[in-house]
């Protein structure tokens, strides 16, 4: 299926973004997904680290990989990404120390999240590195905006702003649960059942 | 006695009210994927239980004696307090991974039971971040801290990892029966799968949440408890001592 002359990087990057968005199609990298989205700001931060450690692990796999052995390649994979989030997570502690701490170890959980895993495993580790950088930043801004749409519900829903900013009117009564864990689980259940059923809608007339 | 508290403290807290899965969302994707079925999600909460405590002491060991600032081994080979935590995360990436691989080989060749009742769940369980989620648990209290004596010894890091591991089998059986009868229910299409298993898991959250609290009152009572009682035993020892070396057995046999 995935040869060399599979899809272009161009369709690559595009696939990323919806078709195959990695939250809501592939159900990968979860745990970030739910645990940082309480505020906008955190998830955007969350993004950019996510884009850092995916492009350049997927880069590097790419580059190396007429050396990967088969048996050792997910070691190689795993220390590969943990460098570069490393690199991701000194950087966000030199330069916003607040953002760090509210973070916490979510940054170095990034390690095991399986969107870098599955990409180096399905994309990089067979593909140019022209290939593999556009899959990367297609994923990652993929799971961006899936991020972006999880934390934008439950911060307007839960402190009634938007990246800091007051957007709801001064009467609406904050929906606590919404930023407390038991709302990261109902607004992603409740988008994935929007997601899907706005597929069937648009599958059904075709078909 | 105040130890004794600390450790039940630290176990109710990973267990029920710090719920791994339903309150850090670490674990999800086994949470997600092994909860079809109630036999298969008990045998997913015992292997993490069981190699999440494995990768508890490992990684205890490691940040306590080479990577916290001024570990003694560090210390000793370098001649002077070098400050390595720069190196935890590919240290303990690369141990989870290398730990579980000979945890699966030592137990195919030693326990046949045992491997066959989860060994197909072994290698799964290095990309769960709920194995690294402890670890980083136990670097933040062990070289993250600047007071020695809060510093976790191996009891404290064991006792978290062990009841995160108990926290996420009770998490995922849950959850596991919960979708057992939810096959037989008449779930809208678009919700059927990962959907509705999410607001389940939601409410689930929310239920947990009941638990907040549970430590404070815990605390309160034990340590209520051991105050009232602590100065009462000491007044008797200061009795006895005043009579004599027969009262301190008779102390003894009235504590008994």
């Amino acid at each position: 299926m995935r040869t060399e002359d599979g899809p272009t990087p161009l369709e690559r990057f595009i696939r990323g973004i919806l078709p195959e968005n990695p939250v809501f199609r592939q159900m990968l990298g979860l745990c970030p997904t739910l645990a940082v989205t309480n505020n906008v700001k955190a998830a955007l931060t969350m993004s950019a680290a996510v884009l850092f450690v995916l492009f350049s692990a997927n880069v590097i796999v790419s580059l190396i990989r007429g050396l990967l052995k088969p048996h050792l390649r997910i070691l190689v994979f795993t220390l590969t990404i943990a460098t570069f989030v490393t690199i991701a997570d000194r950087v966000i502690a030199a330069f916003m120390f607040g953002m760090s701490k509210q973070l916490g170890p979510y940054v170095p959980l990034i390690i095991v999240n399986c969107i870098i895993i599955a990409r180096c495993e399905v994309c990089a580790s067979r593909q140019s590195v022209w290939h593999a950088a556009a899959d990367a930043v297609g994923q990652a801004l993929g799971f961006t905006l899936a991020l972006l749409s999880i934390a934008s519900i439950r911060e307007v829903l839960g402190s009634g702003t938007w990246l800091g900013m007051r957007v709801m009117p001064g009467v609406w009564p904050d929906w606590v649960i919404m930023v407390l864990p038991p709302g990261a689980f109902l607004t992603l259940g409740l988008l994935l059942g929007l997601v899907n059923w706005l597929g069937t809608l648009r599958r059904r007339p075709a078909s | 006695m105040d130890y004794a508290v600390s450790l039940l403290l630290i176990a109710v807290g990973a267990a029920l009210i710090n719920n791994f899965v339903l309150h850090y969302f670490v674990g999800l994707c086994p949470f997600l994927g092994v909860s079809r079925r109630l036999d298969t999600a008990f045998g997913m909460g015992s292997a993490v239980t069981f190699v999440i405590s494995i990768a508890a002491f490992l990684s205890w060991t490691l940040t306590y004696f080479i990577l916290r600032p001024g570990a003694p081994l560090t210390t000793l080979i370098a001649g002077r307090p070098l400050d390595l935590s720069i190196l935890n995360y590919i240290l303990y990436i690369f141990v989870i991974a290398s730990s579980v691989q000979f945890v699966e080989m030592y137990v195919r060749k030693f326990f046949p039971h045992l491997y066959r009742a989860f060994g197909v769940y072994l290698p799964l369980i290095t990309t769960n971040c709920a194995i690294l989620f402890a670890c980083l648990e136990i670097m933040k209290h062990v070289s993250g801290v600047d007071d020695p004596s809060k510093v976790w010894g191996l009891g404290q890091s064991l006792v978290l990892a062990f009841f995160a591991g108990i926290g996420f089998t009770v998490a995922i059986s849950l959850m596991a029966g919960i979708r057992e009868d939810l096959d037989l229910c008449d779930v809208p299409a678009a919700l059927r799968g990962a959907g509705i298993t999410f607001i389940v898991a939601g409410i689930m959250a929310l239920g947990f949440m009941g638990f907040t609290g549970v430590d404070r009152g815990l605390e309160k009572a034990l340590r209520k408890d051991g105050h009232s009682r602590a100065p009462r035993r000491e007044a008797v020892v200061h009795q006895q001592t005043g009579t004599g070396a027969l009262g301190g057995e008779g102390a003894a046999g009235g504590r008994s």
